[in-house]
């Protein structure tokens, strides 16, 4: 399974969902610099969180115009599985590939901590090893990750079942005092309505080795394997 | 317009511009006058604190590195390199800012030296939060640190924060970032080699923080004055590409020295590699990118605008390293060469406007200052206990100890910094310690900073030891093996001889904790003026220190883990309250002895916390301190949110009073938690180092108690302290 990272000038958790590939799930891993013109034979495309470009004006909205971003976008079309995470959910909202918008956090603090999350959609590449309402124990760090979407689409979402991950309690209740952001429906990721486009706010690389304080993580990347290997 | 005699503008004296011209045997141009003023300011010169600072001891445990700007230790063919530095004025001035461009300049010394800086902590004292200035000075510090800290993609793991009114009109502002190289790619910051090139890296050069390290950070506050203009604005955007580009390009080999262009800018980055590297250097000042019009070569001189950097190359290698920066968006351009004349010469349009010896800029005069003990120490070092009334219910106390700024959770700020990037944090802000796992080994590093102010005010000498002892305690309750040191000596003015004083008897602290500990003091940082009209802060000589865990599965934390293990107290409670939180809060009292601290006592509780911990007796292991025994315990019950445990605590030697026995500040105790089968093997352990040793109670249940026999002297539910000791600092920010 070839997983590529897109490095973006400012993306700062490049350097860990490589180590988190490489040395947790080990499998082979490259990282594409953002100003590729053609990717290479990759199975995967990671673009990890950070300040792309310094997130000084809304963020996410200057990384979509790297020239790499016109190839993930074919290699989205294709059918080629992304998962965009933090600063990488930001930069495929923008590009269009996934819907809605990000509004600052509601506290308007970055907010870094465990967090619940609840998995509402298994049937996924990247959620397949979970169980459906498994609660899982993940990080957030974002300063912009209060999800938005008006009604229309929010009831589309629910409607293709492309909610994935949703804030919760420990024991798994989603409800709006377990939401550390004030995304709407407690959104944490959604997927595309194709089923190979995530974007998730919280890390899983940073919860991929009990070491860290959870392993839950793990599985989104060997969801993706998995899911590989099936196909 | 500035001419040579504005020299006092510039903030030299008479006297030193009668030394200068000795020097040049000629009048200084314009341009040389303004190098020399910032060369030879306290913040680069180190005027008044040279002398004693070559006491610091250089040497210990582990090989130690000492670099040019930051210095460090060497394991397993590792270097970590680390160093703590003040951005005190600049914050006070504009807080956001001041600690944004504070965070950045620490990390530049790190990465310039070849390491990937990993970690960062801040020592940070503000005044009452009962005054709004303070309050905007603390959320603008956070918002600084945050703002910087988490675009750069360093964690910030770890820290301290105090307020006291003595830090009103001057906040303290330190941070201490951490790196990591292989230790044969550690860099230097020198210029070498006659014919090799000068490249100038990084963001272009603007009039911002002109004077900064001179005017602003080596002198006093003065009642009206508006020195906004002096504070430098950060990029940290900037900055990561800067890291990335130049760590890749140190990786070349083609790197002969690097340095920071901060303090004093280019004249402090151009004197000091010609200095150091035993060379002289010329520079063409119009190939200095600008980014605005007609500035004079000594603006261009003084400035400090942030993320820039200075190297040198070896000779037909520019365009490798110039084309690594260009990757990464930044400009590298040669603007200059090395020469071997031990001269700094600096052209502008073809005009010479520098030709200064290198070591006649770089040697700053050292002054001798006198030092008298000051008056207060007298009126404030005695304590009648008798005059201090026994409070009735110790519950309240409790309570409203957890709920002061200074010991409240500092949850609300940490939150808001990114202390996970990097995937390395294996103890997260809340513990004693912050602890980064080493990728690839089966090793670790602990990390503390330290200082108790209020002791170094009532002793300077036994204040500055006990925040050694502090720290060390702190990274043993990790696991970790002390291994060295950083320091950041905060004081007030250096003329006044009171001032000179504690100064002069913390520094003789530090030495000989570190002495008898067997630490090397690596790098550190002087800060001097800290103070204002409303007089001088408390000597604070913050302590950063370092240590290693050999066996990372033996790191531990300051929360108890299950139900129903013994709770165990290393060391001894003394009747002492002097210099205690429980004072000055309940009593509103600053006065007494500070505590007692013997170091040969302390080591013997640290080698037992250690050899119990290593050995994997130990559930849990928590430093007392402020607040003393019942906040420490209280902490141990409720700091980990998700599985708090309850205690009570039935077996304490009552025979001194209650109050010095559950809030006094007596140094060298640790509370160790266990399972009950281990608790003999301890108690051997102990009685080997000969340290006291006192099983004092069991955890379990919801409340957290302290009985007298079977009397209640404290119990309160663990939902009700978490909730206060959480929400505290919330509540006062966000009223």
């Amino acid at each position: 399974m070839r997983f590529g990272v897109i490095v973006f000038p400012g993306s700062n958790c490049d350097q860990d969902c490589f180590y988190a590939i490489k040395d947790v799930l080990n499998q082979p891993v490259k990282y594409i610099w953002h100003k590729e013109m053609r990717l290479g034979n990759f199975d995967c495309l990671i673009l990890p969180g950070g300040f792309s470009y310094g997130d000084y004006l809304r963020t996410g909205a200057i990384a979509r115009f790297s020239p790499v971003m016109k190839r993930v976008v074919d290699f989205a079309k294709r059918g080629g599985l992304v998962i965009g995470i933090c600063n990488g959910f930001q930069i495929l909202l923008e590009a269009g590939l996934l819907p809605g918008a990000m509004l600052r956090n509601r506290s308007l603090h970055f907010i870094c901590r465990y967090v619940f999350v609840k998995v509402e959609n298994n049937q996924t590449p990247f959620t397949n090893l979970y169980r459906k309402n498994q609660v899982l124990k993940i990080p957030i760090a974002h300063n912009e990750g209060n999800y938005y979407i008006d009604e229309n689409g929010s009831s589309e979402l629910k409607r293709n079942n492309q909610i994935v991950l949703k804030y919760c309690s420990q024991a798994g209740e989603s409800e709006d005092r377990f939401n550390p952001n004030g995304a709407k429906d407690n959104v944490a990721g959604i997927i595309n309505k194709e089923g190979n486009v995530l974007g998730m706010m919280p890390h899983p690389e940073r919860s991929a080795e009990t070491a860290l304080g959870s392993r839950d993580g793990f599985f989104i990347f060997k969801s993706i394997v998995k899911w590989l290997k099936d196909k | 317009m500035l001419t040579p005699k504005n020299y006092e503008v510039l903030g030299l004296s008479e006297e030193e511009y009668q030394r200068i011209i000795a020097l040049l045997k000629r009048e200084p141009s314009l341009t040389e006058l303004a190098m020399f003023s910032v060369e030879w300011s306290e913040h680069c010169g180190y005027i008044h604190s040279k002398k004693m600072l070559q006491l610091l001891p250089k040497t210990g445990k582990y090989p130690a590195l000492i670099g040019e700007d930051s210095g460090g230790i060497i394991i397993d063919g590792f270097s970590i390199v680390f160093k703590m530095e003040s951005h005190n004025h600049p914050s006070q001035v504009e807080p956001k800012q001041g600690a944004a461009t504070g965070v950045g300049g620490i990390i530049r010394d790190i990465f310039t030296a070849g390491a990937r800086p990993m970690a960062l902590l801040d020592s940070l004292r503000f005044g009452s939060l009962q005054e709004p200035y303070n309050k905007y000075l603390f959320t603008g510090v956070v918002d600084g640190i945050q703002f910087y800290g988490n675009c750069v993609g360093v964690p910030t793991v770890g820290g301290e924060i105090y307020f006291d009114e003595n830090y009103s009109g001057n906040c303290l502002v330190n941070v201490m970032c951490i790196g990591i190289a292989k230790q044969n790619k550690i860099a230097r910051a020198r210029a070498q080699g006659k014919g090799n090139l000068i490249l100038y890296a990084g963001s272009s050069t603007g009039r911002d923080g002109i004077g900064g390290c001179s005017i602003l950070a080596s002198k006093e506050f003065k009642e009206g004055e508006e020195k906004r203009p002096t504070v430098q604005i950060g990029d940290p955007f900037t900055e990561k590409c800067l890291i990335e580009a130049t760590l890749e390009a140190i990786s070349t080999g083609y790197v002969v020295g690097i340095k920071d262009m901060g303090a004093a800018g280019l004249t402090c980055a151009s004197s000091e590699m010609a200095q150091a590297g035993n060379s002289g250097i010329e520079i063409e000042l119009e190939r200095v990118p600008l980014r605005e019009q007609n500035m004079e070569p000594w603006e261009i001189m003084m400035s400090e605008s942030q993320e820039r950097m200075l190297l040198c190359v070896k000779k037909g290698k520019e365009e490798i390293i110039e084309k690594i920066f260009s990757k990464w968006g930044l400009n590298a351009n040669v603007i200059g060469e090395v020469t071997n004349d031990g001269i700094v010469h600096i052209r502008y349009k073809g005009k010479s406007v520098v030709e200064v010896k290198a070591d006649d800029l770089t040697n700053a005069p050292m002054y001798d200052v006198s030092c008298t003990k000051p008056d207060y120490l007298n009126q404030i070092n005695s304590l009648d206990m008798n005059k201090i009334a026994e409070p009735k219910d110790y519950n309240k106390v409790l309570t409203k100890l957890l709920g002061s700024p200074s010991i409240a959770s500092k949850e609300w700020v940490y939150q808001q910094y990114d202390h996970m990037v990097q995937t390395n944090t294996i103890v997260s802000p809340g513990s004693d310690a912050a602890v980064l796992r080493l990728k690839g080994m089966n090793k670790a590093i602990a990390a503390t900073t330290d200082c108790n102010s209020r002791y170094c005010y009532l002793n300077p000498y036994q204040g500055a030891q006990i925040a050694v002892a502090e720290a060390a305690r702190n990274l043993v309750c990790s696991g970790a093996e002390p291994a060295a040191v950083t320091d950041c000596l905060n004081f007030g003015n250096p003329t006044k001889p009171e001032r000179f004083w504690q100064f002069k008897k913390c520094v003789e602290g530090i030495v000989s904790a570190c002495q008898f500990f067997e630490l090397p003091v690596v790098s550190g940082n002087v800060s001097f003026y800290n103070e204002s009209p409303k007089g001088a802060i408390f000597p604070t000589p913050a302590i950063g220190m370092i240590g290693i865990i050999n066996n990372i599965k033996r790191t531990c934390t300051q929360y108890f883990k299950k139900e129903n293990e013994i709770i165990i107290l290393l060391g001894i409670c003394k009747e002492e309250l002097g210099g205690s939180d429980y004072l000055k809060e309940i009593h509103k009292l600053v006065r007494g002895p500070a505590p007692e601290l013997n170091l040969g006592f302390e080591e013997a509780v640290q080698e037992t916390a250690k050899e119990a911990i290593k050995k994997g007796l130990v559930s849990s292991a928590h430093d007392c301190s402020e607040g003393g025994l019942a906040v420490a315990l209280a902490e141990s019950c409720i700091s980990y949110k998700e599985n708090m445990i309850g205690a009570v605590v039935d077996n304490l030697d009552f025979s001194i009073r209650t109050d010095a026995l559950l809030f006094g500040e007596s140094q060298s105790r640790v509370i160790l938690s266990c399972g009950a089968r281990f608790a003999k093997e301890i108690k051997k352990i102990a009685e080997r180092h000969q340290a006291p040793f006192r099983v004092i109670g069991r955890t379990g249940g919801n409340n957290f108690k302290i009985l007298d026999k079977r009397k209640e002297i404290i119990n309160l539910s663990l939902e009700k302290l978490s909730g206060h000791w959480r929400q505290a600092l919330k509540k006062i920010i966000e009223i």
